[in-house]
C-alpha cells in the first residue's frame, strides 16, 4: 500500500505540498536555526524591553528584552521533539498491546481492551494534567504524560486491524506451518497493518504538539527560562493588549506547525487508508 | 434493547473503577513525591510525616485504595490543602458555570457546524468546499488558549465590542468570547462529520427517489437528507460536551471564567493535589457518563444499530 504513494500525488495536492514544505522548513529550523539566529534566547536586554518587530529584533522583544525570533526558533526544538517522540513512544506501546490483544483474543483481549477503555475514558488534557502534575515538571514529565494519554487510542486501532488480519488465509497458512505467534505478528500482521498505523500516527502528531503547548501554557511542561511556544504565550499573556506580538508569534508557530501536520495526516489517510476510498 | 441497555450500563462500572484506580495511582506511586512537593523544599521531616498521616498515607496501599473508593462513593473527595474547603463543595459550586459555558459553546458549535457542513456537502468539489475543509483543519490546529487571546485582542481591545474577561453577573455578552473559543474544536469536527455524513446520505436511493419526484435540491437536503445525516453528528455533540472540560481549563483561565477549569488551574499552580485529582476524576466521570448516554441514545435514534 505504501508504494501507492508517489511524489506525483503530493505535487497534485497543493495544500499537502505546502504542508510538507512547511514541515521541512520547520525541521530545518529546529536543526540548524539556533546556529543562524544572532540573539541568545535567554539573554535579557533591559534597554530593549517590549520592542515591536524591528530591524534588530525581527519579531520584537518580550517583557524582559529577550529576542522573540530566537525564542521561537529554540522553542521549535521542544515542540517538535516532544510531538515526535511522544508519537513514537505511544505508537510503540499501542502497537505492542494492540497486537497482543487482537491476536490472542479471549481473556487477554478482554483485560487489555478494558485497560484501553479506561485510559480513553479520561478527557485527554485532564489526564495529561493529572500525570504531569505529580511529577516534577519538565521535558520528561510532558513526554510521559502525552505518551500515556496517546497510547490507548493506537492500541485500540491496532487491535481492530489485527482482529481482521488474523482471519486472512495467509496468516492461517503460516500458523499451520508452525510459525510462532511472535513471528506471525512481526513478519505478517505488522507489515500489513503499518500503513493504517502510520496514518493514525501522522494524524496524532499535531494533537500531541497541541497537548505539549497546552501543558507548557499551564506551567506543567518544560520550565522557564527554556523557551517553549506554550510558555511564551502564558508568560506574556498579560501584555496581549500593549504588546501583542509577544503572544502572536509563538501562537502562529504552533498553529502553522499543527495545521501542517494535520493536512499531511489527512493527505496520507486519503491515500493510504483503503476504508477511505469510496 | 433492554438487554443491551443493561449490558452497556454494567460495563460502565469497571471503567469507573479503572478511572479511580488511575487517579489513586497518580496520587500515590508515580516518581516524585507529592507530599514532599506539597510541603515544599524547606519542610521538616515532621511536617511531611504529619501530612502523610493526615492523608492516611502511612497505611497499606490496598487499604488506602479501599478507603479512597469508600470516600468517592459517598461523594467525599477530600479537602483542598490550601483553603481546607471540601473539594466536592467547590466542584458543585463551580460546575454550573462550566455547564453554562459548555452549553453556549455547544449551541455555537452545533448550529454553525451543521450549517457549514451542509453547505460544504452541497457545494462538494468547489472552492467553497475546500475553504470550509481548510477552516475545519484550522479549527482543530489552533491552540484554544491562543485563539482566545487573539479574540480578546480584536473584539475587546481593538473593536471594544465585548468585555475582555470576567463573568459580568450573567450578562450574555461575557459568555460570547469564551464560548466561541471553547467551541472551535468541536465546531470543526461537527463540520467534518456533517459534511461526510450528508454526502453519504445524499448518495442513498431514497434521496434519489425524492429528487426523481421533482423536489428542489433545497427540499431534498433539508427535509429528507438532513434528518438521517444528523445521527452521527448528535453522537459527536454528546461526546464533545463530555470533553469540554479539556478546553475549559484553558478557556476559563484566559477569560477569568469562574468554573471548574480555572479551579483546576488554581490547583495546578498551587500544587494542590487533592484539587487537581478531584477535577480529573470528576471530569472523567462526566466524560464516561456522557459516553454512556450517547451510546444508549444512539440505539434509540438509529434502530438499525443492532446489538453485537
Amino acid at each position: 500500500m505504501l508504494n501507492n504513494l508517489s511524489i506525483k500525488d503530493l505535487s497534485s495536492n497543493t495544500p499537502a505540498l505546502i504542508a510538507v514544505l512547511l514541515l521541512v522548513l520547520l525541521v530545518l529550523t529546529a536543526a540548524i536555526g539556533p546556529f543562524l539566529v544572532s540573539h541568545d534566547p535567554l539573554a535579557m536586554d533591559l534597554d530593549s524591553l517590549k520592542q515591536p518587530p524591528n530591524r534588530a529584533h525581527l519579531l520584537g522583544t518580550d517583557s524582559k528584552g529577550r529576542d522573540i525570533l530566537a525564542r521561537v526558533v529554540y522553542g521549535s526544538r521542544i515542540s517538535l521533539s516532544v510531538g515526535i517522540i511522544a508519537s513514537a513512544l505511544s505508537l510503540a506501546i499501542g502497537i505492542f498491546f494492540g497486537l497482543i490483544a487482537g491476536y490472542f483474543g479471549g481473556k487477554v483481549d478482554a483485560l487489555l481492551s478494558q485497560a484501553f477503555d479506561i485510559f480513553l475514558a479520561f478527557p485527554s488534557l485532564l489526564l495529561a494534567i493529572g500525570i504531569s502534575a505529580v511529577m516534577s515538571a519538565g521535558l520528561t514529565s510532558a513526554m510521559l504524560a502525552i505518551t500515556l494519554v496517546g497510547w490507548a487510542g493506537f492500541a485500540r486501532l491496532v487491535r481492530g486491524i489485527t482482529l481482521s488480519l488474523k482471519e486472512q488465509t495467509y496468516i492461517e497458512a503460516s500458523r499451520a506451518l508452525g510459525a510462532n505467534p511472535a513471528r506471525i505478528l512481526y513478519r505478517h500482521i505488522l507489515p500489513n497493518a503499518l500503513p493504517l498505523i502510520l496514518v493514525a500516527g501522522s494524524l496524532r502528531v499535531g494533537s500531541f504538539i497541541l497537548l505539549e503547548a497546552a501543558l507548557s501554557f499551564l506551567g506543567l511542561g518544560v520550565q522557564p527560562p527554556t523557551p517553549t511556544w506554550g510558555s511564551m504565550i502564558s508568560l506574556n499573556r498579560a501584555y496581549i493588549n500593549s504588546a501583542p506580538w509577544m503572544v502572536i508569534f509563538p501562537g502562529l508557530a504552533i498553529s502553522i506547525t499543527v495545521i501542517s501536520f494535520n493536512i499531511l495526516g489527512d493527505f496520507l489517510r486519503d491515500k493510504l487508508d483503503p476504508r477511505m476510498q469510496v | 434493547m433492554a438487554l443491551y441497555f443493561l449490558k452497556r450500563t454494567l460495563l460502565f462500572f469497571p471503567t469507573l473503577l479503572g478511572i479511580t484506580l488511575i487517579t489513586f495511582i497518580l496520587m500515590h506511586s508515580l516518581p516524585g513525591d507529592p507530599v514532599a512537593n506539597m510541603a515544599g523544599e524547606r519542610a521538616s521531616a515532621e511536617t511531611i510525616a504529619r501530612i502523610r498521616t493526615m492523608l492516611g498515607q502511612d497505611r497499606p496501599v490496598a487499604l488506602q485504595y479501599a478507603s479512597y473508593l469508600k470516600d468517592i462513593a459517598t461523594g467525599e473527595l477530600g479537602r483542598s490543602i490550601y483553603t481546607n474547603r471540601k473539594i466536592s463543595d467547590d466542584l458543585l459550586q463551580k460546575f454550573p458555570n462550566t455547564v453554562k459555558l459548555a452549553l453556549v459553546a455547544m449551541l455555537f458549535a452545533s448550529t454553525i457546524g451543521i450549517g457549514l457542513g451542509v453547505f460544504a456537502a452541497m457545494k462538494r468539489g468547489t472552492n467553497w468546499d475546500s475553504l470550509v475543509t481548510l477552516l475545519s483543519v484550522g479549527g482543530i490546529s489552533i491552540p484554544v488558549f491562543w485563539l482566545g487571546l487573539a479574540l480578546m485582542l480584536v473584539f475587546a481591545f481593538y473593536l471594544r465590542w465585548l468585555p475582555p474577561s470576567g463573568m459580568g453577573n450573567g450578562s450574555f455578552l461575557y459568555v460570547i468570547m469564551p464560548a466561541a473559543t471553547l467551541c472551535t474544536f468541536s465546531l470543526s469536527y461537527i463540520v467534518r462529520i456533517t459534511r461526510s455524513s450528508m454526502l453519504e446520505v445524499l448518495s442513498l436511493p431514497y434521496v434519489a427517489a425524492a429528487r426523481a419526484k421533482g423536489l428542489t435540491e433545497r427540499a431534498v437536503v433539508l427535509k429528507h437528507a438532513l434528518k438521517n445525516a444528523l445521527i452521527p453528528v448528535i453522537t459527536l455533540i454528546g461526546l464533545d460536551l463530555g470533553s469540554y472540560l479539556n478546553g475549559a481549563v484553558l478557556t476559563e483561565t484566559i477569560f477569568g471564567w469562574d468554573g471548574l477549569g480555572r479551579y483546576a488551574l488554581d490547583g495546578i499552580l498551587k500544587r494542590d493535589y487533592p484539587v487537581i485529582m478531584g477535577v480529573v476524576l470528576f471530569g472523567a466521570v462526566i466524560f464516561v457518563t456522557m459516553n454512556l448516554l450517547v451510546d444508549l441514545s444512539y440505539h434509540v435514534l438509529d434502530p438499525r444499530v443492532k446489538e453485537k
